[in-house]
């Protein structure tokens, strides 16, 4: 299987089904040219988007090559020229009645209390195709009822059918082996190796596809019948990719989140983040009503009047001692109106959706675009210059998994340290922090490797010769390090342009709609449509304003100093998720007044004197815009609880306090002004948004070009200790994973990770914590030995529990040395 | 060296009186060693095959019609050519002998592992590539440390591996072993598990061995029996190997005759040229029924195959007259049955073998064979019912759907169904399963409804009777053997 | 139990040098850890895991489908009696009932001394010679009552010195010294043998030496 954007434009192979003359694709296989003749075979072990094994036996249909009619199992058989296909013969009934007969033998009966009674193929097939009664009077086989297999999944395997889809998925698609087939014949059974658990990321994939109740995945178990409910299409915000899903609802609570099959984005797989982080919308610490601190007391619920009065008032001084921090968690429509208010309304280009952890907004928005089947198109060369896609954008990493293992794309990696993609990569430049620009442009042909900071000769030629121009190259650009400034990064795009003409982007960023953010304005010198600030006319406003405003590093470094009176988090918890703990917290403790719009009391939140209550995903209608520049819904689906309210109307609501018309009071009025004023979005029909596939990739064109500086002069070998590299883990004690009670507990302890011959030279002793000193800021943290990291860097998470990594890194610096000691020791 | 008698080093093998191919060496007590083969034109069909080219030699063994030994019968040579000219390309030798009542590759692998592995050789240079996998059975110690040594000695000797008979010509044979399925013998269930999986078959086609076999490239699978000629094929030529033989089975084949004969044993025989009849009761052969006793039915080419009785004695041992009258030569192992048998309980035998060793990959067989166990044990433990006897036939055609390979009764009224069956499954296990079921019931059904009468009476009475009936063969299931202490299976 | 022993490490190396993929060593590596401790220990499979890289889980899959895998541990001797068609017909369910008499355990139990672990199983190639059976998968043919007492005796006495303990399959193994190895290569990189390409035509007179 390959993803093509244009697979019909071989010629046709004619068959005949079912007495009709049809047409197949080339290398079609039958089950599929049937399905898109209306002719559905029924199947158990086969998936589309999986290998065909061909073992549950369900899909035979007799198929006559010219020697007469005989069984041949559909999933396995490419439809060749003139074979005759009886999907209804006596044959194919009796065979189909058989393996029905057959699976059910030792199939329990306990459709009444299992969580896919109703949606269950196995009962589905049985009632179309299978017999009336079982003639099987013997003891079924047993196995202790549900057990555990991960934190998220059980496994029942008396109703398991052994179809091999789960053990599939977690071999070839998720590259985590971690179930596999146990026993043999009858006996046999999918388990995990004793106290491994099926920890993948991506293990509650298996439910959706598991074809009976065998797999279940804990937080819906017993939650709900399938006929109870209720479902919309919309788009997954846990990162930007924007995995499509389906969003299921019972009596007025998120139920369940399924993986849609979007042919262009996630082919129906999901992260376990994207299909159980729905959980956050029911916890009890949401904050539900607005919320005042009166004079130095604490925060009380107050009515929305009042709070919005309160923030209102704060919002009215100099627009320049006025900032916005947050905002990708906002959904389009809510990005447009907070864009509105802040710059068009108040007047302050203080704004910043990303928190010090993203991309330069103008290379974010400048360079030109790659959409993911591009990226993932057979036969082209990715450069990865970003983070480990496991852990920052899983559903993509699934993408770019296939890509590399089944249909030949190569993947140079241009990163800090090893990714979860490395096995499968073609060429691989680990680069300390601060060279991968000087390495990027060492690609150059004609370059000498000695200006490629000691990168494998073999590696450099490896990429180089990928990099020849005879391949399609496309870059999958994020933010790999932390503690390494962007400019960079932004060196190695620049190298990876001049060196590749035509060259496009994917910008892999982590945080939900921040590219949305980012294409709204909410960034400092930008208006929405990616229109630079200076010199732009935005009728619809009452003004733009009159100066280019700071990042949020400027933000928070104003703030501190006193020269910000005003900061708005829109969802954002600086206090935990800036990158330079100590700046936040002086930054968020000096400002006058900090209004929060959020669904919870964060830590930052905790220091607001405004609350306002914001409606999560799930809760309120909108679209997202996704790393491709994909448009797609994103749509309620349960009323928010309370008085929370979708983050547009919060907008609104002040708007009114400030005692002003915003200019919209339904969504499409702000549709309409959002399409009317960002030219990018001029073409979008809001109306056919929601029953589009996979919603219109918007042309991201600039009336700017991006321009790259000279490069950075890569900083001084250091013989200050070691080289710091800073990084996510998709389980972390954020907000969303911590709100969701299953997620809660799968974020790893903090961890320092070194190079084996590293520790050797420092002379760390296993058992004995490491103290990490950088200018004299010390931090204690337990270490591992670990040959992935690259000599002379260190490693960790941030946002994990156990150590704040923050405490090591202070904005502005180009990378961070550490010293590293033995606790206890003297250095 | 007396013929036409056991041989005591080779359990089970008759040194009877014709033509020797593959046991030629096997009266010899040293026969194993690198010094007794060179003493007995060893190696000499290999510096035969090197003064040819690769393809001459492939050529050899097209014409001289060599047949594989592994139960199809297919012709080696032809196999050979299926081959797309495709590296890097393998040769893995199938010595997974565990058809029930085949037994004849392991002797070759014990007596003669130098014969196998010249074998090995020649195949790999016709064929030309370099790396051959000889996978052994894994309950076979004795020959996966006869062949290890024997490697060993040729390894020495630059008989194998780096520059044999000093040309440039390199070739690697490696000893692989098994771990116990059966399942591992059907050819890509052996290619799975040499790739360190689970011994599942994969479905043909795509995945035909010649073209994508081991880590998905061009792979022939041959029998042990089938190379083991190599080495008398090349020294004597096409021509002198097909003066044995009849013209459609060329050569000879070794066979197993077990069960109720008097002379069971392992016989190289011509094979097309002498029937039934002339192998369980010539003086050359297994000299007749044992005393006292009358045939009842043999099963003629492996556990797999449909049953035989008195009315096909008459056939000669030719794969194609075999097949047509509804069963298979299969792997020369011939089990023959007299009137002592109890039809149910052999066939719950049977049935009980396949069950326990599907792989489990295919629904019907999974699930299909562990319940034609289970109703057939019923049977026997005297819970059957009458509806369970075309319950059997019908689960068996859920498996093997159709009308099944079975022989004629001509008393009977009832004709001939060719081989092969069909099947609802991804190789032959399953359908196997339906063998024994369909040739039982189909002869002896009054032994079925016989059980199944006697399921009214007294429990007891019923197990005592039927041993008593069946000269000691019974179900034995006594007060002793239940009052012994379980042990978790 | 266990790891490998480093001893068993270097060996278990060289076998998976001699294929183009290492986990093609998988069973020979599985039959190598039962031969350290009698069974195929759960850290012994960690243990392979890393060593051919993979999954335990897969290991485990693929462990688990053979049946002379034991994950538990078994007697000294596992002696094997074939119950299959041919020694059916000459006894071989009344030798099992036998044993099971003798030894006092059912099919898959261990005597109470730890000696001796009892299996049915199926045909076992000596169809000719039944009833037979197998201890640690060494052949007893043709074996009644009485021989069957007699090997249990022996069995226990340490009289069977010829009988190595549970585990051990091969005493002689393969050994290619690494200048007569004729070069093993992953799929991947493997090509056409250079011998074969240079003799489509009939050498010309060569003669070869031994």
């Amino acid at each position: 299987m390959t993803a093509t954007d244009n697979p019909q434009t071989t010629t046709g192979v004619p068959f005949t089904l079912n007495g009709k003359a049809v047409e197949a694709r080339k290398d079609e296989l039958l089950i599929d040219a049937a399905d898109r003749h209306g002719v559905h075979i029924p199947r158990f072990c086969y998936h589309p988007r999986m290998n065909p094994v061909g073992m549950c036996r369900m899909c035979l249909v007799d198929v006559d090559m010219g020697r007469g009619p005989g069984l041949q199992p559909a999933c396995m058989m490419p439809v060749t020229p003139d074979i005759k296909v009886d999907t209804e013969s006596e044959a194919t009934k009796s065979a189909q009645d058989g393996v029905l007969e057959f699976l059910l033998i030792n199939h329990p009966l306990d459709c009444p209390v299992c969580d896919k009674g109703g949606e269950c193929p196995l009962q589905d097939n049985t009632l179309s195709f299978g017999p009336g009664e079982s003639r099987f009077v013997e003891e079924k086989r047993h196995y202790e009822k549900p057990i555990p297999i991960s934190p998220l999944v059980d496994l029942d395997r008396e109703r398991c059918i052994l179809c091999d889809r789960c053990t599939r998925f977690a071999k070839e698609v998720a590259g985590d082996p971690l179930i596999h087939f146990i026993g043999r014949g009858a006996q046999t059974q999918v388990n995990t190796f004793p106290d491994h658990p099926f920890s993948s990321y991506f293990s509650g994939n298996t439910v959706q596809i598991c074809p009976v109740g065998a797999l279940l995945a804990q937080p819906y178990r017993f939650k709900a019948r399938p006929w109870d409910l209720e479902t919309v299409e919309s788009t997954s915000a846990v990162d930007t990719t924007g995995a499509r899903v389906l969003v299921q609802s019972s009596r007025n609570q998120l139920t369940r989140i399924l993986g849609l099959d979007s042919d262009a984005v996630n082919w129906g797989w999901l992260s376990d983040k994207d299909r159980f982080a729905y959980q956050v919308t029911e916890s009890e610490n949401r904050v539900t009503e607005p919320m005042l601190r009166r004079g130095g007391d604490d925060l009380t619920p107050s009515r929305w009047s009042d709070a919005t009065k309160t923030a209102a008032r704060a919002l009215r001084g100099d627009p320049a001692r006025v900032a916005v921090l947050g905002g990708a968690r906002l959904n389009i429509e809510g990005q447009y109106a907070w864009a509105k208010l802040m710059k068009g309304v108040i007047g302050t280009d203080h704004v910043d959706c990303q928190l010090s952890d993203g991309l330069p907004a103008p290379m974010a928005l400048g360079l030109p675009r790659a959409t993911i089947n591009q990226v993932c198109a057979p036969g082209g060369v990715v450069v990865l210059l970003g983070p480990d896609p496991k852990e920052e954008l899983p559903t993509l990493y699934l993408r770019l998994r296939h890509a590399i293992v089944e249909d030949g794309v190569s993947l140079i990696e241009l990163t800090p340290r090893p990714t979860s993609l490395s096995d499968l990569a073609a060429a691989r430049l680990h680069c300390v922090p601060g060279t991968v620009g000087q390495v990027a442009a060492a690609l150059a042909p004609g370059v000498s490797n000695e200006s490629a900071d000691a990168q494998p000769a073999d590696q450099m030629t490896a990429a180089r010769a990928l990099l020849d121009g005879s391949r399609p190259v496309t870059v999958v650009l994020g933010r790999a390090n932390l503690a390494e400034s962007a400019r960079y990064t932004a060196d190695a795009v620049g190298a990876l342009q001049r060196l590749v003409p035509g060259v496009t982007f994917l910008p892999a960023l982590r945080r939900g709609n921040v590219l949305g953010g980012l294409e709204m304005g909410l960034t400092a010198g930008f208006l929405p449509g990616g229109v630079r600030r200076a010199g732009a006319n935005f009728p619809a406003w009452p003004f733009v304003p009159d100066f280019d405003g700071k990042d949020a590093d400027g933000i928070m470094r104003a703030a501190a100093n006193g020269e910000i009176d005003t900061i708005v988090l829109l969802g954002a918890d600086p206090m935990e998720d800036y990158p330079d703990a100590a700046l936040a917290k002086a930054a968020l403790e000096r400002v006058s007044t900090l209004i929060a719009v959020d669904a919870f009391v964060t830590s930052s939140a905790a220091e607001a004197d405004v609350i306002l209550p914001a409606a999560l995903f799930g809760e309120s209608d909108g679209s997202f815009l996704n790393l491709e520049g994909r448009l797609s819904p994103m749509l309620a689906k349960v009323t928010p609880p309370g008085q929370a309210k979708a983050d547009w109307m919060v907008a609104v609501e002040l708007a009114t306090a400030l005692g002003i018309d915003l200019g919209f009071v339904t969504l499409a009025e702000l549709r309409a002004e959002l399409s009317s004023m960002a030219t990018t979005f001029a073409s979008v029909d809001w109306n056919r948004l929601a029953s589009a596939d996979d919603g219109p990739v918007l042309p991201l064109k600039r009336q700017w070009v991006l321009e790259f500086g000279d490069a950075a002069t890569p900083p001084a070998p250091s013989s200050y200790g070691l080289r710091l590299v800073v990084d996510h883990k998709l389980w972390d004690q954020g907000t969303m994973a911590q709100e969701s009670p299953s997620l809660a507990g799968l974020a790893p302890p903090a961890l320092l990770h070194l190079n084996p011959a590293d520790v050797e030279a420092l002379g760390l002793s296993e058992g004995t914590p490491a103290i990490i000193d950088r200018d004299g800021a010390t931090l204690e943290a337990p270490w591992v030995a670990d040959p992935s990291v690259v000599p002379r860097t260190a490693r960790m998470a941030i946002r994990l529990p156990g150590f704040d990594v923050r405490s090591l890194l202070t904005v502005g610096r180009s990378v961070t040395n550490i010293l590293i000691r033995a606790a206890g020791g003297t250095h | 060296m007396a013929t036409n008698t056991y041989v005591a080093h080779a359990p089970g093998y008759v040194d009877n009186d014709g033509p020797k191919i593959v046991t030629r060496r096997f009266a010899d007590p040293e026969s194993h060693t690198l010094e007794r083969y060179l003493a007995t034109e060893g190696y000499d069909g290999l510096r035969k095959a090197m003064s040819m080219a690769p393809a001459e030699v492939a050529n050899l063994v097209k014409d001289a019609v060599l047949l594989g030994r592994g139960g199809a019968g297919f012709p080696a040579g032809v196999k050979w050519g299926f081959m797309p000219p495709v590296w890097p390309r393998y040769l893995v030798v199938n010595g997974d002998e565990s058809e029930p009542g085949t037994y004849k590759d392991r002797l070759l692998m014990e007596r003669d592992p130098h014969q196998l592995i010249e074998g090995c050789v020649i195949a790999c240079y016709a064929l030309g590539l370099n790396q051959c996998f000889l996978y052994v059975r894994g309950e076979m110690a004795l020959a996966q440390e006869r062949i290890a040594q024997a490697l060993n000695d040729a390894y020495a000797n630059n008989f194998v591996g780096k520059g044999i008979l000093g040309t440039d010509v390199d070739i690697d044979v490696v000893l692989h072993w098994g771990a116990g399925a059966y399942i591992v013998g059907e050819e890509t269930a052996l290619i799975e598990s040499l790739e360190g999986n689970r011994g599942m078959p994969r479905l043909k086609p795509p995945f035909f061995p010649a073209a994508k076999g081991l880590y998905l490239k061009p792979t022939i699978v041959n029998n042990v029996e089938t190379l083991s000629n190599l080495n008398w094929l090349l020294i004597n030529g096409a021509d002198a190997y097909k003066q044995y033989g009849s013209e459609k089975s060329p050569g000879t084949r070794m066979l197993a005759v077990s069960g109720h004969v008097k002379r069971p044993g392992v016989y190289e025989v011509e094979a097309g040229n002498i029937s039934f009849r002339d192998l369980f009761y010539g003086e050359n052969y297994c000299q007749g029924i044992r005393d006292g006793h009358e045939l009842k039915m043999f099963i003629p080419g492996g556990g797999s195959a449909p049953w035989f009785f008195g009315d096909q004695l008459d056939l000669k041992l030719e794969a194609s007259d075999v097949g047509a009258a509804g069963s298979m030569l299969g792997s020369g192992a011939l089990v023959v049955m007299d009137d002592s048998t109890d039809a149910v309980r052999a066939c719950l035998r049977l049935v009980r073998f396949y069950a326990r060793e599907s792989c489990g990959k295919c629904t019907p067989c999974r699930e299909g064979t562990s319940w034609e166990e289970k109703i057939l044990e019923r049977i026997l433990d005297g819970h059957g019912r009458q509806e369970d006897i075309d319950l059997l036939l019908s689960v068996g055609a859920q498996i093997s759907p159709g009308r099944y390979p079975a022989a004629s009764f001509e008393d009977a009224g009832l004709s001939a169904v060719p081989f092969p069956p069909r099947q609802t499954t991804i190789c032959p296990l399953g359908p196997s399963s339906v063998a024994p079921i369909v040739s039982a019931i189909r002869r002896f059904r009054s032994e079925f409804e016989a059980k199944i009468v006697l399921d009214h009476g007294d429990h007891d009475e019923v197990d005592h009777d039927h041993e008593d009936n069946h000269d000691g063969h019974g179900h034995a299931h006594d007060a002793d053997a239940t009052a012994v202490a379980a042990g978790g299976h | 139990m266990s790891r490998l022993t480093p001893e068993n490490e270097l060996l278990a190396s060289e076998i998976i040098s001699r294929y183009p993929r290492p986990k093609s060593a998988l069973i020979p590596l599985l039959h190598l850890a039962q031969e350290q401790d009698g069974y195929v220990a759960d850290d012994a499979m960690e243990h392979l895991a890393e060593l051919v890289g993979i999954t335990p889980a897969e290991v485990l899959g693929t462990c688990s489908f053979y049946e002379m895998f034991k994950r538990e541990p078994v007697g000294r001797y596992l002696l094997n009696i074939c119950t299959n068609i041919a020694c059916q017909l000459t006894g071989g369910e009344e030798l099992l009932h036998e044993a099971e008499k003798v030894l006092g355990v059912r099919p898959g139990g261990t005597t109470a001394d730890g000696m001796i672990t009892l299996e049915d199983v199926e045909c076992i190639a000596a169809c000719t010679e039944g009833p037979c059976l197998q201890v640690n998968y060494r052949y007893e043919y043709r074996v009644d009552p009485a021989g069957l007492r007699k090997l249990v005796d022996d069995l226990r006495s340490g009289a069977r010195t010829d009988i190595p303990h549970h585990g051990t399959l091969q005493r002689v193994r393969q050994h290619i010294p690494a200048d007569r190895l004729g070069g093993i290569e992953a799929p991947e990189v493997a090509g056409t043998p250079a011998w074969f390409t240079a003799r489509q035509a009939p050498p010309s007179e060569q003669k070869a030496g031994s």
